[in-house]
């Protein structure tokens, strides 16, 4: 079961530079643990106290996270999940 | 023998250049926010992208996600990637904020902040961003 994952550029120092990594899982919560056991510390760049981080933007094929349910969003095999950090600032 | 210096510049476009400026003004008080989109490791910016400020704020901007999604999505379908990040300040100057570093988030682009604080003039200024730190660049205008 492959969920293709993209990667921004600013996190790919965590998979040696790829742009994008597969994983598996049948939800995204599980996906980005079993990311983890290969790319050490991308976790933590996405989660925060067992939620999303707030501006990372996560999308489940063409919709955003947020409007599903989050970590817990089901996915399956030949999803694609894209990380975009959030463009923002004051 | 002289050791070349490379520094870093923005060149810009007197087009883009203007189409930024009139997007914070149009804009403001709110700020304006948006990319100009270039060949992938080109540093060249040549489409302007316009981007709605979801927070429609005098003090901040973010991306609509799922806009972003779709710009993203385009730039990388066009081999593009984000040369500029533009926003504007309204009543500060246009230097970027703590936040504006904090959440600088794409290693590769040159930030652009313009301030729209005064009527008659806009500042126009740009920096690189990477890892907290800022750096000023010169900005080099061209037809």
């Amino acid at each position: 079961m492959a969920i293709e994952v993209r990667i921004p550029t600013i996190l790919r120092t965590y998979t040696d530079g790829a742009k994008q990594v597969d994983g598996t899982g049948s939800t995204l919560g599980e996906v980005f643990a079993d990311l983890e056991s290969r790319h050490a510390g991308l976790s933590a760049r996405l989660i925060e106290a067992g939620a999303l981080r707030r501006f990372v933007n996560v999308y489940l094929n063409d919709e955003d996270v947020r409007f599903l349910s989050g970590l817990d969003t089901a996915v399956k095999d030949g999803d694609t999940v894209t990380v975009l950090p959030a463009v923002a600032g004051g | 023998m002289t050791a070349l210096a490379l520094t870093a510049v923005l060149s810009i476009t007197e087009d883009l250049y203007a189409k930024i400026v009139a997007h914070a003004r149009a804009d403001h008080p709110d700020e304006a926010c948006g990319v100009l989109a270039g060949p992938a490791g080109s540093d060249r910016p040549y489409r302007f992208v316009p981007m709605e400020n979801a927070e429609r704020s005098p003090t901040f901007y973010r991306f609509d996600a799922t806009e972003q999604l779709r710009v993203w999505r385009e730039m990388d379908d066009n081999d593009e990637e984000p040369i500029v990040i533009y926003h504007s300040h309204t009543a500060t100057e246009a230097y970027p904020s703590r936040t504006d570093i904090s959440y600088a988030s794409e290693p590769n682009a040159h930030y652009v902040l313009v301030s729209t604080r005064e009527d008659d003039t806009t500042e126009f200024r740009s920096y690189r961003i990477l890892d907290g730190e800022v750096e000023e660049e010169p900005v080099v205008v061209m037809e």
